[in-house]
Order: structure tokens, then C-alpha cells, then sequence
């Protein structure tokens, strides 16, 4: 498998997830914003976390006028897989890949800290290694992680199974430390190519460092 | 020519610095306040005198890049 981390100015996750691929065995290779087109045989492409363009207007909404934009459209719209962490899940909602937007966390602060995930759908290449309900510990570090989406569109995500991951509490009760709609976490596309998330899998690869549950999510994308 | 751009969120989604300003209004004592929303202002110098084409343009920058329509509403005012 080969994996292309895409590296905007301000991005500051993108080694931190090539270890966590590298990890997994996958190869990997970070591609710069001005580049065109995507290293030869990409199966598997991730906008990693970070501040591309410093947040400035809005979290994501410059880096998608970025030249290697175009070519990661292509390559999702032709249903390759695409994941995008804090940041890169910000850039896929203004791309228009993923429904919804992210804004401003409703408490104003910069949230930093694991949280407990709830998975709420397994069928799918990101979270099929896990059982629905199961609760997994995943870093969180964000400002701009409240997840809205309208009614409308939120009533089409569950009936199309996109709602993947939730924020519960000790206890596994729902609940939204951003504000985000319905405690989402995480979503995906009808076609089930497209993942973004704001907590960060790839800094939960080593129990050492407090979590190994980024490795089981991971792997969902490699182990088919 | 000159456009003032005006971005707010949308009825309904939470204005989190608008209601934490508002409280901090209501903490100095301005009884008066009734609500307060936060936005931003972005005023865009065009080369041309075309008032019609100004207004084509900035409505196109506004829903490409400057808002993201869903969760912020936006205004164009005084082209000129």
C-alpha cells in the first residue's frame, strides 16, 4: 500500500502520521500543496492535522484552492480512499467532499485532552476491526472542532449509515465537549471512501504515550 | 470600485463569541443589551466601474471562498 500525506503551509501533523503508517507498514510519502498530481500507484491519500494557511477566513477554506487539490478530488471522486484528521476533516467539509462544516468549539476553548469514542457504524474500511458501542481512547486538539450539519442533513447522514464516531463520557453517554450536532466526531461520504474526523488516530499508536487504539482504526483501511 | 462584504453565522447556529461578549456585556452592568452576534468585514477593491459586473464578482467570491453557506449568511453592501 502507498499512502500520500498531503502537507499544506501550517500543517504540523504530517509526521506524525507517516509513523503511524510507516507502523502499519505502509509506505509513505509527503506531498507538498503545489505539487499536481500525486505520487504514481497513491492507493490511499491523508490531509493530515495542523493550521493550514494559519486558519485564516476560516479552518480549511484556503487549502482548498491548493494545486494538489484537484488531483485529490479526482482520486476521491473516483472512490479512493481518503481520511482527513482535525484539520484535513475541516478542509473535506469546505471542498464539499464531506456534509457539514466545523466551527468555533462552543465553550470558546482550545480543547486538548483524550476522549472516549463511541462506534456507531462498523460497516465501513475505517472502523471494521471495532463492534458498534465499543469505546475506544483517542486524543482530541482543537479550537474549530463543532460539528454542524442541519436536520435535514443530519436525518441522510444516519440513513445512510455516515455517522462513525460519537464523544461519550466515562460512562458512555453521548456527549459533545465542542458542541458538536449529535456528539459527532466523525463522519464519512454516502460512498464510503471519504473519513474525517477531529480526534487523531495517528498520535494514539503507542500505549507508552497513553493509547494504542489509533493502530486497530488505522489498519481498517489496509487489512482488506 | 469598493464592496463591503458582511459575514454572520446562520439563525440557529451558535454564535459562541457573540453570547460570551454578550455575557461579559451583562457583567458591566449595560442593561440595555439584548443580544449580541459576532461577524466579520471584509471590504474588497475591484478594478472596474461596472456596478453590475462589481456585484457579479463579489457575490461569486462570497459563495466560492469569503462565507461558507452553511453555517454563514452574508451581505454585500455599498458598491461603489
Amino acid at each position: 500500500m502507498k499512502a500520500a500525506i498531503l502537507q499544506f503551509p501550517g500543517t504540523n501533523c504530517e509526521y506524525d502520521t507517516q509513523y503511524a503508517l510507516n507502523k502499519l507498514g505502509v509506505q509513505t510519502t509527503i506531498v507538498w500543496h503545489k505539487d499536481t498530481i500525486l505520487p504514481k500507484d497513491t492507493d490511499f491519500i491523508v490531509l493530515a492535522g495542523g493550521f493550514s494557511y494559519g486558519d485564516y477566513l476560516r479552518c480549511g477554506a484556503i487549502a482548498k484552492f491548493s494545486p494538489i487539490m484537484n488531483s485529490v478530488i479526482d482520486f476521491a471522486k473516483s472512490g479512493g480512499h481518503v481520511l482527513g484528521i482535525c484539520n484535513g476533516f475541516q478542509i473535506l467539509t469546505e471542498v464539499g467532499l464531506l456534509p457539514g462544516a466545523l466551527k468555533r468549539n462552543d465553550k470558546l476553548h482550545f480543547i486538548s485532552r483524550h476522549h472516549k469514542l463511541k462506534v456507531i457504524s462498523n460497516n465501513n474500511s475505517f472502523l471494521n476491526k471495532f463492534q458498534i458501542n465499543e469505546t475506544i481512547n483517542i486524543p482530541m486538539a482543537h479550537h474549530d472542532g463543532s460539528y454542524y450539519i442541519d436536520e435535514i442533513s443530519l436525518k441522510e447522514l444516519y440513513d445512510h449509515d455516515q455517522v462513525l464516531l460519537k464523544y461519550v463520557d466515562q460512562n458512555s453517554h453521548d456527549t459533545s465537549p465542542n458542541g458538536s450536532t449529535d456528539s459527532i466526531a466523525g463522519i464519512c461520504n454516502k460512498n464510503k471512501n471519504i473519513y474525517g474526523l477531529m480526534p487523531h488516530p495517528e498520535r494514539a499508536m503507542e500505549k507508552l504515550l497513553g493509547s494504542d487504539d489509533g493502530v486497530k482504526m488505522l489498519e481498517g483501511f489496509f487489512s482488506t | 470600485m469598493t464592496a463591503i462584504v458582511n459575514i454572520f453565522l446562520k439563525q440557529g447556529v451558535l454564535d459562541a463569541q457573540g453570547k460570551a461578549v454578550f455575557h461579559a456585556l451583562k457583567s458591566l452592568h449595560f442593561d440595555t443589551i439584548q443580544d449580541v452576534k459576532i461577524g466579520k468585514q471584509i471590504i474588497v477593491d475591484l478594478d472596474t466601474q461596472d456596478y453590475n459586473q462589481a456585484k457579479e464578482d463579489v457575490t461569486k467570491m462570497c459563495e466560492e471562498l469569503l462565507a461558507n453557506t452553511v453555517i454563514e449568511d452574508y451581505t454585500i453592501e455599498n458598491i461603489k
